[in-house]
């Protein structure tokens, strides 16, 4: 039985669009051809989210997941390679209306938490996802960004990906 | 060294604000202008516009020279470079985490699809 033929559209990328609006403040947006209610479940359910928060383009994976999407819980994300764990991201869900807006914290970092909100249009069937991401200074934003010495390194490793873009 | 491209970014971003020096960077990266140009061009007076050139050139974007009684601008080497690079790469680590979304939602969507009929018949 042919399972994907109502409303189905050959299989295109949306775009992943990303901005910054301030010195602390960046915004994701991405089109999903699914309804909120899925999407806001992929985003709140470990064994959903385990599957696709860990890319394997990232380099490394996800070792432990823990999440407790109510107001006031706690997320931990566990990353490593080779079963050992090397960093932690970890916080709490200070908003949680389901559907539409989930809004937590990123505690690993010095200097104060990190904020994130992320809001869910649904419109014809497809979900408009914004992710604003706030960091507490832009001395937080440089940190997490890892600027300076790594840079020249991140040049090499665009270009492969780029390159492997490209040829998709 | 990390001090100094921390700095640098500082000024790039602060330099990148504001919508008429994102539009002198534009018009440079099509051609070098002279101050008299990008005043006539962005219907400004050319104290205005020696500001925010003088914006643009202390964060690096920028670089001008003055020949005889005219002053051109030019784009800086490679400044923005490091910006595009540091977006295009929280770029590609939001978009590769969101092309395997994609696949979960899918097959979220597929399995609700079959609950759906299972329930109705």
């Amino acid at each position: 039985m042919d399972v994907r033929r109502e409303n189905e559209k050959p299989l295109m990328k949306n775009l992943t669009a990303v901005e910054r609006t301030s010195e602390r403040e960046f915004v994701v947006t991405r089109t999903f051809d699914a309804p909120a209610r899925l999407v806001f479940e992929a985003w709140t359910k470990p064994e959903l989210l385990k599957r696709w928060w860990a890319p394997k383009s990232m380099g490394a994976s996800l070792l432990s997941c823990e999440v407790d999407a109510r107001v006031g819980g706690s997320y931990r994300f566990g990353f490593g390679q080779g079963g050992t764990e090397t960093i932690a991201f970890f916080g709490k869900y200070i908003e949680v209306n389901p559907h539409s807006r989930l809004v937590w914290t990123n505690e690993e970092g010095d200097g104060g938490p990190a904020v994130t909100t992320m809001t869910l249009e649904e419109k014809a069937g497809k979900t408009l996802l914004v992710l604003r991401e706030v960091h507490p200074s832009k001395e937080a934003v440089d940190e997490a960004i890892g600027f300076g010495e790594g840079l020249r390194e991140t040049f090499g490793q665009l270009d492969e990906l780029l390159v492997t873009l490209g040829a998709s | 060294m990390v001090q100094y491209q921390t700095a640098r970014l500082d000024a790039s971003f602060a330099a990148l604000s504001d919508a008429t020096r994102r539009g002198v960077l534009e018009q440079l990266g099509r051609a070098d202008a002279s101050i008299t140009d990008l005043a006539a061009r962005f219907d400004m007076t050319l104290t205005g516009i020696k500001k925010h050139v003088g914006i643009l050139e202390q964060a690096g974007l920028v670089t001008t020279e003055k020949i005889g009684r005219v002053r051109t601008c030019k784009l800086g080497p490679h400044r923005l470079e490091e910006e595009t690079v540091w977006l295009e790469r929280h770029r590609q680590l939001w978009d590769s985490r969101f092309n395997a979304l994609d696949d979960v939602l899918e097959e979220l969507k597929q399995k609700e699809k079959i609950n759906g009929r299972k329930k109705r018949k």
